[in-house]
């Protein structure tokens, strides 16, 4: 999760680790008052096919269950949650990078998707879901005669 | 108990395959350490990593963790856009040498590394009473 995007200087310039306050300071104020809804974890990919787009998410840890997709015309929402397993009294932390919580994200797609036909698979902490058009509204090619 | 040892930030790796050179970027998984009892517990996450791909190195005391990626574009599909970059991960950490290494356990699951490094033995704290003179 800790994605350093951009490195020109090698791994000890200084900049790296003030982008990284930067971004955790960001991450605890999202948590803060009602940006929930405005929230945007977690971060998610688009890929284009012929008549059909696929989605991906990196979810590490959470098993499939954890997951809640839902589909609505061109409304594709995730929620879901980080659960602690071990967390009891007596554990003494020395880092806590990974991410905690509850999350909820809604994103719009430029077309309607068939909710009949929407493949959605977790591996290796990735989700990857795949959404076709209705068959009704796919664009059709028309021939031109001359 | 579980030192850093590398500055963060990525890396870049370059892999040669055919006439395409492709460039992969190397991340640093947020990780979660704690204590429990006797044992130290390190989280790592490296989602898009499979089980097979994770390489764990312990030489004298320094801990290294490598996850490496195959490729991700789903078959038959373009990038369209993306919020998040995917990539390899690399972090390393020097542990004390009062971690049992006989006795590390390593577990992939959903993307996530858990290992769990046992305090040795003799790092116990030894409880010595004092006689009266």
């Amino acid at each position: 999760m800790l994605h350093t995007l951009f490195d020109p200087f090698g791994a000890s310039h200084p900049f790296i680790d003030m982008r990284r306050i930067q971004r955790d300071m960001n991450r605890l104020l999202d948590g803060v008052g009602t940006s929930r809804h405005s929230s945007t974890y977690p971060p998610v990919n688009f890929w284009a096919g012929e008549d059909s787009i696929v989605m991906t998410a990196e979810l590490p840890g959470l098993g499939e269950d954890d997951i809640e997709l839902t589909v609505q015309d061109t409304m594709i929402s995730l929620r879901g949650e980080f659960k602690d397993q071990d967390i009891d009294e007596d554990v003494s932390w020395h880092r806590r990078e990974r991410p905690k919580g509850k999350f909820f994200r809604t994103v719009e797609l430029p077309f309607r998707i068939d909710a009949e036909h929407v493949d959605a698979r977790f591996e290796n902490g990735v989700l990857t879901v795949e959404m076709q058009r209705p068959e009704d509204e796919k664009p059709k090619r028309i021939s031109i005669k001359s | 108990m579980a030192q850093e040892l590398a500055t963060q930030g990525g890396r870049n790796m370059t892999q040669t395959n055919g006439a395409d050179t492709t460039v992969e970027h190397m991340f640093t998984p947020a990780v979660d350490i704690f204590e429990k009892d006797d044992t130290t517990v390190i989280l790592a996450d490296m989602p898009g990593v499979a089980s097979d791909d994770v390489d764990i190195t312990l030489e004298r005391q320094v801990l290294t963790l490598i996850g490496r990626v195959k490729n991700h574009a789903p078959e038959g599909y373009r990038r369209l856009s993306a919020e998040y970059r995917e990539g390899g991960y690399t972090r390393t950490f020097t542990l004390s040498d009062a971690v049992d290494q006989d006795k590390i356990k390593a577990d992939f699951k959903h993307g996530t590394l858990r290992l769990e490094l046992p305090r040795a033995a003799e790092a116990k704290p030894k409880k010595i009473t004092v006689k009266a003179a």
